[in-house]
């Protein structure tokens, strides 16, 4: 049996791009029937974009989708995968919070019509259930939104596993365990052995490698957008998985400048643990402080609570570096000045009035100092790429007289250029004795930083101060050891 | 300013449209009255733009913000008023005072509503409305109090075909306009209208504003509410009916936008005279009750889909 013959889904050179970002640079993956294969990287390696393509949900710019021998990579989609049998279980629960288990159930199955559709359909996710989570006690006319979390994550994963006319044949399980518990997690990871047991595949993707060594049969490695082993299971342990996912760039802590030693004086922010948590976080002037860790765990949060003071004790003034642009920074309406300006109106003000001309030097003086590629600063902040916006945040908050700069994974979608001209910035910043506090999901973005906190799930799990900072440490610290 | 520069400012389109309405009344009559009408306009127009202005920076918060409760606040603050001053010159002080402080105790309780009981705007300047219309009915029971003599005259008072009361209004709108463009308050207001977690994040005090918002417009319905009975003879309790859609429809004509984040006060004048002047037009033409207020209506929203079609396309 070749592996060509076997392959349920194959995918051949494939790249997507977004702007300036690599997010896939000639994957090639392929997925034989009963096989369950576990996904790992670190953030930004390009395992969520790799399944939303497999899923059909976004279009790769470049390669071939072949599913159960057909060549589907010119008319692929949501539809065309879902009448294949390939399914997913995303990060973000897709779930409609208005409206029942049920009914929600009947989203993906169409053709449930006629009367008592709705009985049908409750019946259907109730076997999957049963099925999947013995005991799970999930009535199917409850209304998603009033239940809690894990059991919301439990009819997602469930739903996917339904059948009416198409068998689940391929179901992508994109961090299925991070809201569960241990037993739900077991019951989850014994099912999906059971399904590849059967010939059903999955792809799994988690960052509890434990998840991954002991479920899956064969281990796919992405990094940079590409992957970079692919090996049974059995051929890894957790070392050699971690050493997979990294790369060695202690040749850039050589370039670092001087390592400053925490300062003995009050420090400028501290965030006071809350029951549960044991470290606390503390910044002192002109410290640049790294939130470290897999995305999404917990630092967008402490940045918030410092922000807010909730929790924290902050001395001095704060501005924020928003990192989602769209949701949290760009007013739209306005000019590239003015989104700069907003950050220091109190300062800019003659006789109660906004000094126009203030207000046109602060923004002259940040296009110098960062560049932006604009003629004009009165033209409209949507006319500048989304590097050069990301330029006018970080000018607002650097502009405006905040002792303390919150930055919140600002380089996302950013170019290697800009990057560097504002990690420059930050340090000179720093040297002034301004505090940065700045959460990044890239690893080479904390070589900048004095000290270094490491998040896992809502909480700090490593305190690491510049000389201890390396790949393998903040790696082996956002895993839990779960073996 | 270039021509161009001009024509791109979108409240020019509403002195475009009452002008060239003013032309088609006009027309009809043979030039006759063209004075007179004009000088109408400014008296009514006054009204509409000065309950406008505190609409326009309630809706510029948003999407989801507009304040409904300006037809209430208007009469509670005309009756209690004019009752408190009872025909007496020496308290029209007292009269003008308990007007502006009923407006503030009315958008005190709006944005207590919306703040406290997270009630939607909608449905919590909605519901104020109606406790504040059931307080002027129980205030007044009905009697129409006539205003001051003094305060009489002033309201309705014309130096060369130009009211008083609208030179008023003009200077407040200009006072308005540099609020909107040149003060901290402004900015702030646009800012969340735009985005209302990136302007919490840029360091704007976002209830704050709200609350100020909410509390200036209901202080300038109340000092409508006190110029409206001070003009008219009197509070009635359907004194401010027509004030509701006139204000929204003021607002958006003038060319502020209705999803927030852009408002305007220029166009508020000239979007005032364009609805007087509509209706003038549509009577001068000898059209009844029904067939006019329903071509208002109409011409309202072809107006409202031509401003968001403009939109779309920039």
């Amino acid at each position: 049996m070749s592996a060509a013959a076997a392959a349920l889904a194959r995918l051949d050179g494939v790249e997507k791009e977004f702007g300036a970002v690599r997010a896939l640079a000639g994957v090639d993956l392929t997925i034989a029937a009963g096989e369950c294969v576990g996904l790992v990287g670190h953030n930004g390696a390009g395992k969520s974009t790799l399944m939303n393509v497999l899923a059909g949900t976004l279009a790769p710019d470049r390669g071939t989708i072949i599913i159960a021998g057909t060549d589907l990579s010119s008319r692929y989609s949501v539809v065309a995968a879902h009448a294949a049998g390939v399914r997913c279980v995303f990060q973000e629960l897709s779930l409609c919070p208005n409206l029942t288990v049920a009914e929600n159930a009947r989203i993906m199955h169409p053709h449930l019509t006629g009367l008592k559709w709705r009985a049908r359909a409750g019946q259907l996710i109730t076997e999957a259930l049963d099925r999947i989570f013995p005991g799970h006690g999930i009535p199917p006319g409850a209304v998603v939104g009033d239940l809690p979390i894990v059991q919301r994550q439990m009819v997602e994963i469930a739903r996917a596993f339904t059948e009416t006319d198409v068998p689940a044949r391929l179901v992508i399980l994109d961090e299925p365990t991070s809201s569960l518990d241990a037993l739900v997690a077991g019951q989850l990871l014994a099912f999906v052995r059971d399904f590849a047991a059967r010939g059903g595949s999955t792809v799994l993707i988690s960052h509890l490698l434990g998840e991954i060594l002991s479920t899956a049969s064969r281990i796919v490695v992405m990094r940079d957008g590409k992957v970079v082993a692919a090996r049974p299971a059995a051929e890894f342990d957790r070392v050699s998985l971690v050493a997979a996912m990294g790369h060695v760039t202690n040749q850039m802590a050589g370039t670092a400048a001087t390592t400053t030693a925490r300062r003995g004086e009050v420090p400028r922010v501290r965030a006071r643990p809350r029951p549960g948590e044991t470290i606390a976080l503390t910044a002192h002037q002109g410290e640049i402080v790294g939130l470290a860790g897999l995305s999404g765990q917990g630092q967008t949060r402490m940045l918030l609570r410092v922000f807010s003071r909730e929790d924290a004790e902050v001395s001095g003034s704060v501005a924020l570096v928003a990192g989602d642009r769209q949701t949290d920074g760009v007013f739209p309406l306005w000019s590239i000045a003015k989104n700069i300006t907003i950050g220091s109106l109190k300062r800019m003000l003659k006789r109660g009035l906004i000094d126009a001309e203030a207000e046109s030097e602060l923004a002259e003086a940040w296009r110098r100092r960062l560049s932006i590629q604009t003629p004009d600063m009165r033209n409209p902040i949507l006319s500048l790429s989304g590097g050069n916006q990301q330029k006018a945040l970080f000018a607002r908050a650097l502009g405006s007289d905040a002792e303390i700069i919150l930055m919140d994974d600002p380089m996302r979608g950013v170019d290697v250029g800009t990057k560097r001209e504002v990690y420059d910035i930050i340090r000179e910043e720093a040297a002034r004795g301004r505090t940065f506090l700045w959460y990044t999901t890239e690893f080479d973005e904390l070589m900048h930083c004095d000290h270094v906190y490491v998040f896992r799930e809502g909480q700090i799990v490593a305190d690491l101060p510049r000389d201890q900072v390396t790949e393998e440490r903040v790696l082996h610290a956002s895993f839990r050891a779960d073996d | 300013m270039s021509v161009r520069a001009i024509v791109a400012k979108p409240w020019v389109w509403s002195y475009v449209a009452a002008f060239a309405v003013w032309l088609a009344t006009i027309a009809f009559t043979g030039g006759q009255g063209a004075g007179g009408v004009l000088t109408a306009a400014l008296t009514f127009g006054t009204f509409f733009a000065l309950v406008a202005i505190g609409q326009m920076f309630v809706i510029t918060l948003g999407p989801g913000n507009v304040d409904l409760s300006i037809p209430a606040t208007m009469t509670l603050a005309g009756t209690i008023a004019m009752k408190a001053m009872a025909e007496s010159d020496a308290m029209i002080p007292v009269g003008l005072g308990l007007a502006l402080l009923t407006g503030l105790c009315v958008g005190i309780l709006n944005f207590g509503l919306i703040l406290l009981l997270r009630i939607p705007p909608i449905i919590a300047t909605l519901s104020s409305s109606f406790i504040v219309q059931s307080t002027a009915i129980w205030w007044n029971r009905g009697l129409r109090i006539k205003p001051p003599p003094a305060l009489g005259d002033f309201a309705t008072t014309n130096v060369m075909g130009v009211p008083v009361l609208a030179v008023l209004v003009i200077i407040i709108a200009a006072v308005m306009h540099v609020v909107l463009a040149r003060t901290v308050f402004g900015r702030s207001v646009t800012a969340i209208g735009q985005n209302q977690r990136a302007a919490w994040l840029a360091g704007v005090k976002v209830e704050r504003i709200r609350f100020l918002t909410y509390v200036l417009c209901a202080l300038f319905s109340s000092l409508c509410g006190f110029l409206l009975a001070s003009f008219s003879g009197g509070a009635a309790l359907n004194m401010g009916q027509e004030y509701l859609l006139t204000s929204i429809a003021v607002v958006v004509i003038g060319g502020t936008s209705v999803a927030g984040g852009f408002g305007n006060v220029p166009g508020l004048w000239g979007a005032s005279l364009f609805l007087f002047l509509l209706v003038t037009m549509l009577n001068t033409y000898g059209l009844g009750a029904g067939p006019r207020l329903i071509l208002t209506g109409a011409i309202i929203i072809l107006v409202i889909v031509a401003a968001s079609y403009r939109r779309q396309r920039e």
